[in-house]
């Protein structure tokens, strides 16, 4: 169909980004698909150590969800996006193909080991998220493809994560967020995964401060170096939301404050975190 | 000098407060102008029209959105509850007595919106906390009361939904 339609055509999931974007003309498109009328597109479902999301599985579907409260990080997004109306409609695969800057699913989903099945009339192709994400609002999506699932590997025993966001108001998008994402072996973190949001153009892997802090006891030490290194990572922007230097400052804390939670996490501590608001 | 070329009319057909109607909508029309223009339901506000103050809050099918980021064609086959569906019989909803009683509105622009994010959460939550009243009315903004009536009111809704 949007092959015929021709290139201005859009598909519609949510409507939560498109709609206010369509109503500033930043998006003039020329027909629009709505695809929220397609039995089966929704739904959570876990086997065998995998979680699979259908595309049009609404933010509070995901936020309600038992079996993805297995998976906090994924809680602490899914909860904390905007307000209840917008996590009444948005959806996951939506905001994935939308790869807003300031979107929140790729950032946490970029921490765990997440696969996007993408559909077109020649079939199906199973693509990386770090491959999928390719810049601010461009994904590997060919103009006639959808996403027609999100696969997430449920991470091990030991693990642990947590996601903030700091906002200005609920409804906003955040002014920079971090995602962490680590397995420990005693008093040692053996993997991390940590991503930053709304500093760049898409979510950034913060690669450095994974080392700083792979392989390490969690102490100050450990703790300040992985914290400066995801400043440095961060490439944020001034505008309404914040100077560069401020949103580099909130990175450091986030990350801190982020580690210290997914670490009592993968004791098995219970922690509510999610987006932070005045 | 020939007019514009007209956009195809779409019909809809649509449950709103119980009653069902049959429209003709342009495909670009937003719910919410449809259920003020079109059925003259002037009682859902738009504040922003940009997604953030929830003015427009109805429930399509139980669940609170906000109506300027939806088109009407979206609301094809569905149950759309106003502000106007809440009163029975000329007697208020428990929910609008509460914000009466606790002056839970001072301009009301924002009311009807505030109404329906309570009336979703208490069909989920009959003993909501304060935590999770706060997080049901993110999505509304009032800029009059300074939102602790508002909250006052939510408390006063849960008991009479609850005595109700």
């Amino acid at each position: 169909m949007l092959s015929q339609l021709g290139d201005d055509a859009k598909l519609l999931a949510g409507g939560q980004s498109l709609i206010p974007l369509m109503k500033l003309r930043f998006a003039n498109p020329t027909h629009l698909v709505d695809l929220n009328f397609i039995d089966g597109s929704s739904g959570i479902s876990e086997a065998d150590g995998i979680l699979r999301l259908g595309p049009l599985t609404r933010h509070a579907e995901i936020e309600n969800s038992a079996v993805v409260a297995r998976v906090p990080i994924l809680h602490d997004c899914a909860g904390g996006i905007a307000d209840v109306q917008v996590r009444n409609r948005g959806t996951i695969g939506g905001s994935l193909a939308e790869a807003d800057p300031s979107g929140d699913w790729a950032v946490v989903l970029s921490t765990l080991a997440t696969q996007v099945r993408c559909l077109g009339k020649d079939g199906e192709r199973i693509v990386d998220l770090k491959d999928f994400i390719q810049d601010a609002y461009t994904t590997a999506l060919a103009h006639d493809e959808l996403v027609s699932e999100v696969v997430v590997k449920i991470p091990p025993k030991g693990s642990g994560g947590a996601y903030l966001a700091f906002k200005r108001a609920a409804p906003v998008y955040p002014t920079a967020s971090a995602a962490v994402q680590l397995t420990m072996n005693g008093d040692v973190c053996k993997e991390v995964s940590i991503a930053l949001g709304c500093v760049g153009l898409t979510a950034i892997k913060a690669e450095e401060a994974e080392a700083a802090l792979r392989g390490q006891p969690i102490s100050e030490k450990t703790l300040s170096a992985t914290a400066e290194a995801a400043r440095a990572a961060a490439d944020p922007q001034s505008d309404m939301r914040g100077s560069a230097d401020y949103k580099r400052r909130l990175i450091g804390a986030l990350v801190r404050r982020a580690i210290d939670i997914a670490v009592r996490r993968a004791r098995g501590e219970q922690v509510e975190a999610s987006h932070v608001y005045a | 000098m020939s007019m514009p070329e007209a956009i195809a009319k779409v019909p809809v057909k649509v449950s709103v407060n119980g009653q069902l109607h049959t429209l003709d909508v342009e495909p670009r029309m937003l719910l919410v102008e449809m259920l003020r223009e079109q059925l003259d339901l002037t009682g859902t506000h738009v504040g922003c029209d940009t997604t953030y103050c929830g003015a427009c809050t109805v429930l399509l099918n139980g669940a609170a959105v906000k109506s300027c980021t939806m088109f009407a064609v979206q609301a094809d086959g569905a149950e759309i509850t106003t502000v106007e569906g809440l009163e029975k019989d000329g007697q208020l909803h428990p929910v609008q007595k509460a914000f009466g009683d606790a002056y839970g509105l001072q301009c009301g622009y924002c009311t009807p919106g505030l109404m329906l994010s309570t009336l979703q959460l208490l069909s989920k939550n009959q003993q909501p906390d304060e935590k999770d009243m706060r997080k049901a009315i993110a999505g509304n903004t009032c800029r009059c009361t300074g939102y602790q009536n508002i909250l006052k009111a939510m408390r006063f809704a849960a008991q009479n939904v609850k005595g109700a």
